[in-house]
């Protein structure tokens, strides 16, 4: 496969936050994210993998710029090979990427729905644009007359997908787009992310869902406390011995069709992060060597952050945990 | 539209209803403060010296002019029987009819609230949303800071400061009372009037405005920080345009209210600033009719201001409605 131009591209980013510790003078700071490393391709639909508390949405808004103040953002973000500075993300932004935001809080309580969808535009061929919409995903008519607070969950999120929609982004970055849809809309959204990658633009898909987005996604980056452990293939899930990171396997594992086979353990808090790989507590092949510093490497056309990724024949235990 | 018009008659009667209630109990809680009180009323405005050179017969006759004689419970049915029927009775302490007092006085001070209140509440509300938009910048450190000065300021010790730099150094304005001294009413023009207005007014706006605007601000941030703007930021959206279609939208309902709950705050502070500036109107005069047991008058303007305060929430209560479309539409929804 020829090699895609790059939509996007984060390397190195780190996301810490500056805060007051009520029991010491002094500031502390709070590493969020972590040397997280991803890419989008043109025509791709990579989906960031991780449970809730890892950091996801900070990973959105980092890519917006929409951090607090009191975030420190390292590392670089280049958008089609230019290094986005924050300038830049300002002029790119609601342009040429567009944001899928979480919560349908995020609409404005006290202004009807169609004019948050073009964004205060009144022309008809941008109604006209919206309209089609609507009809193509399900929302009647009367709905850009409503507010927000006399629509159902499904039908904000409806509305939150048709505002990236309407301004045709090259990048579209999605944080957990789909929950309180109906499964056959949901399903209709990520095959519409599908078709939209199709047409030579990128989609990250940030979401706890590994199962939906094993259905739509071309690449899986796995997110564990703040950082990346791998980017895999998504059809390196169909056999667990293509994935290079235990953390992964262990995903794998814990699908409902492989066993539901759960790792003891929780993700560690960022305030207690351990030394070196930060699954390392947790991970059945722990060695001296994880509590040092961890390189990211490159194995069978994926990238993991582990000291022995797993090989593709040797290990193949069925219940070694 | 049937069913829309029956919800207002049914919200309008519940509100007279929830009035009257109002009213009949501030009255009697006021009613029973004054007769609790151990002011003696015929000494207190007769004077000690004079009630102890009165005879007999003369100290009976004040007894009955002040209603000594009949038990607290009858003298407040009568009252109340005749409030109904629209008569407010005499003031004893200023010998006239107390519809007359009162409209005189509440002219005085509704020209000292209103002016108050519009100021405060248009500065007010200026000045915490510019504050609220450029957080912890300049404008904002400068506001704040003012903003907290003069809330701390008690007001009557920023009423003896205005009085002695404008009044009494430069000598710009009057340092009281409503119209100047020796002059009759009908003599006075309205640039006089005025001149005495400014300083109480200046007075209760500032401190007013001090409140109105750390609350604005507080939710000017809150919005600032919302999701809706966050987002608004994510689409491109900048600045002033995010102040302009997402922010201002919605503060102006929290600022409704807070405008008009003031209303009660700003009818206490004129209580006293009309004291420090002998500003004859309604908070005068009911510490007047407080101190000299003159219950038809105390029981008048405790009835107006219920009612005035009363009013506001009303107004701030139907305003909503308008405002908000959750309320709106949401009452039409069922």
């Amino acid at each position: 496969m020829k090699e895609k131009q790059k939509i996007i591209e984060i390397s190195g980013l780190s996301v810490t936050f500056e805060q007051y510790d009520p029991h010491s003078p002094r500031r502390v700071n709070l590493p969020v994210i972590s040397d997280l490393n991803v890419s989008v391709h043109a025509g791709e639909i990579v989906a960031v993998v991780g449970s809730s508390g890892s950091g996801k949405s900070l990973l959105a808004h980092a890519i917006f710029d929409l951090l607090p103040a009191n975030a420190k953002v390292g590392g670089n973000i280049y958008y089609l090979g230019e290094e986005m500075r924050r300038e830049r993300i300002r002029e790119l932004r609601g342009r040429e990427i567009a944001l899928i935001p979480q919560g349908t809080g995020a609409l404005n309580p006290l202004m009807k729905t169609g004019r948050q969808i073009t964004n205060g535009r009144k022309d008809d061929a941008c109604v006209g644009e919206m309209r089609n919409l609507m009809r193509q995903y399900g929302l009647p008519r009367n709905v850009e007359k409503k507010y927000p607070f006399e629509l159902s969950g499904g039908m904000a999120r409806r509305v939150l997908l048709l505002t990236a929609l309407m301004s045709h982004p090259k990048l579209i970055v999605a944080d957990e787009p789909t929950p309180g849809m109906e499964e056959s809309l949901a399903g209709q959204v990520l095959a519409d992310f599908r078709n939209y990658a199709d047409q030579g633009n990128g989609v990250l898909l940030i979401t706890h869902d590994l199962r939906a987005a094993l259905g739509v996604a071309d690449r899986i980056a796995v997110f564990y406390a703040g950082t990346t452990l791998e980017e895999a293939a998504a059809s390196d899930f169909d056999r667990e011995n293509l994935l290079r990171h235990p953390y992964t396997r262990a995903l794998w594992r814990a699908m409902p069709e492989h066993g539901f086979a759960v790792v003891s353990g929780s993700q560690p808090y960022v305030k207690d992060l351990p030394e070196g790989c930060p699954f390392g507590p947790r991970c059945p092949d722990k060695s001296p060597a994880c509590a040092g510093e961890i390189p990211v490497r490159s194995v069978r056309g994926g990238r993991v952050r582990c000291v022995c990724p797993g090989e593709e024949e040797k290990r193949g235990e069925p219940d070694g945990m | 539209m049937a069913e829309e018009a029956a919800n207002v008659i049914r919200f309008l009667l519940k509100k007279m209803l929830k009035a009257a209630v109002l009213l009949a109990g501030v009255s009697i809680l006021a009613f029973a403060l004054v007769s609790l009180s151990p002011i003696d009323p015929v000494r207190a405005n007769t004077g000690t010296t004079a009630y102890l050179r009165m005879s007999p017969e003369k100290r009976a006759q004040m007894d009955s002019y002040w209603g000594k004689e009949l038990p607290a419970a009858e003298r407040y049915l009568n009252w109340a029987a005749d409030f109904v029927r629209g008569d407010m009775g005499m003031s004893q302490k200023y010998n006239r009819p107390v519809a007359e007092v009162i409209s005189e006085k509440a002219g005085n001070s509704l020209a000292l609230m209103g002016t108050a209140w519009v100021c405060s509440g248009i500065l007010g509300f200026i000045l915490g949303a510019v504050a609220g938009c450029f957080r912890d910048r300049r404008p904002d450190k400068v506001i704040r800071g003012g903003a907290l000065l003069l809330a701390a300021t008690p007001s009557f010790w920023l009423a003896l400061l205005l009085i002695m730099v404008f009044s009494v150094w430069l000598r710009w304005l009057p340092f009281g009372m409503n119209i100047p001294i020796g002059v009759s009413h009908s003599e006075v023009g309205i640039a006089d009037r005025i001149a005495h207005l400014i300083l109480p007014a200046l007075t209760l706006s500032l401190t007013k405005t001090a409140d109105i605007t750390l609350h604005t601000r507080q939710k000017m941030l809150d919005i600032m920080e919302s999701d809706y703007v966050l987002f608004a930021r994510a689409r491109g959206e900048r600045g002033s345009r995010i102040v302009r279609r997402h922010a201002l939208r919605n503060i102006l309902l929290p600022a409704i209210t807070l405008q008009f709950s003031s209303v009660s705050r700003i009818f206490g502070g004129s209580v006293l600033v009309e004291q420090v500036f002998s500003y004859p109107g309604l908070g005068q005069a009911a510490v007047d009719a407080g101190l000299g047991s003159d219950v038809s008058l105390l029981l008048a303007i405790t009835v107006f201001s219920a009612l005035l305060v009363f009013t506001g929430n009303l107004i701030a209560d139907l305003l909503y409605g308008i405002a908000d479309p959750q309320i709106r539409r949401g009452r039409s929804h069922g």
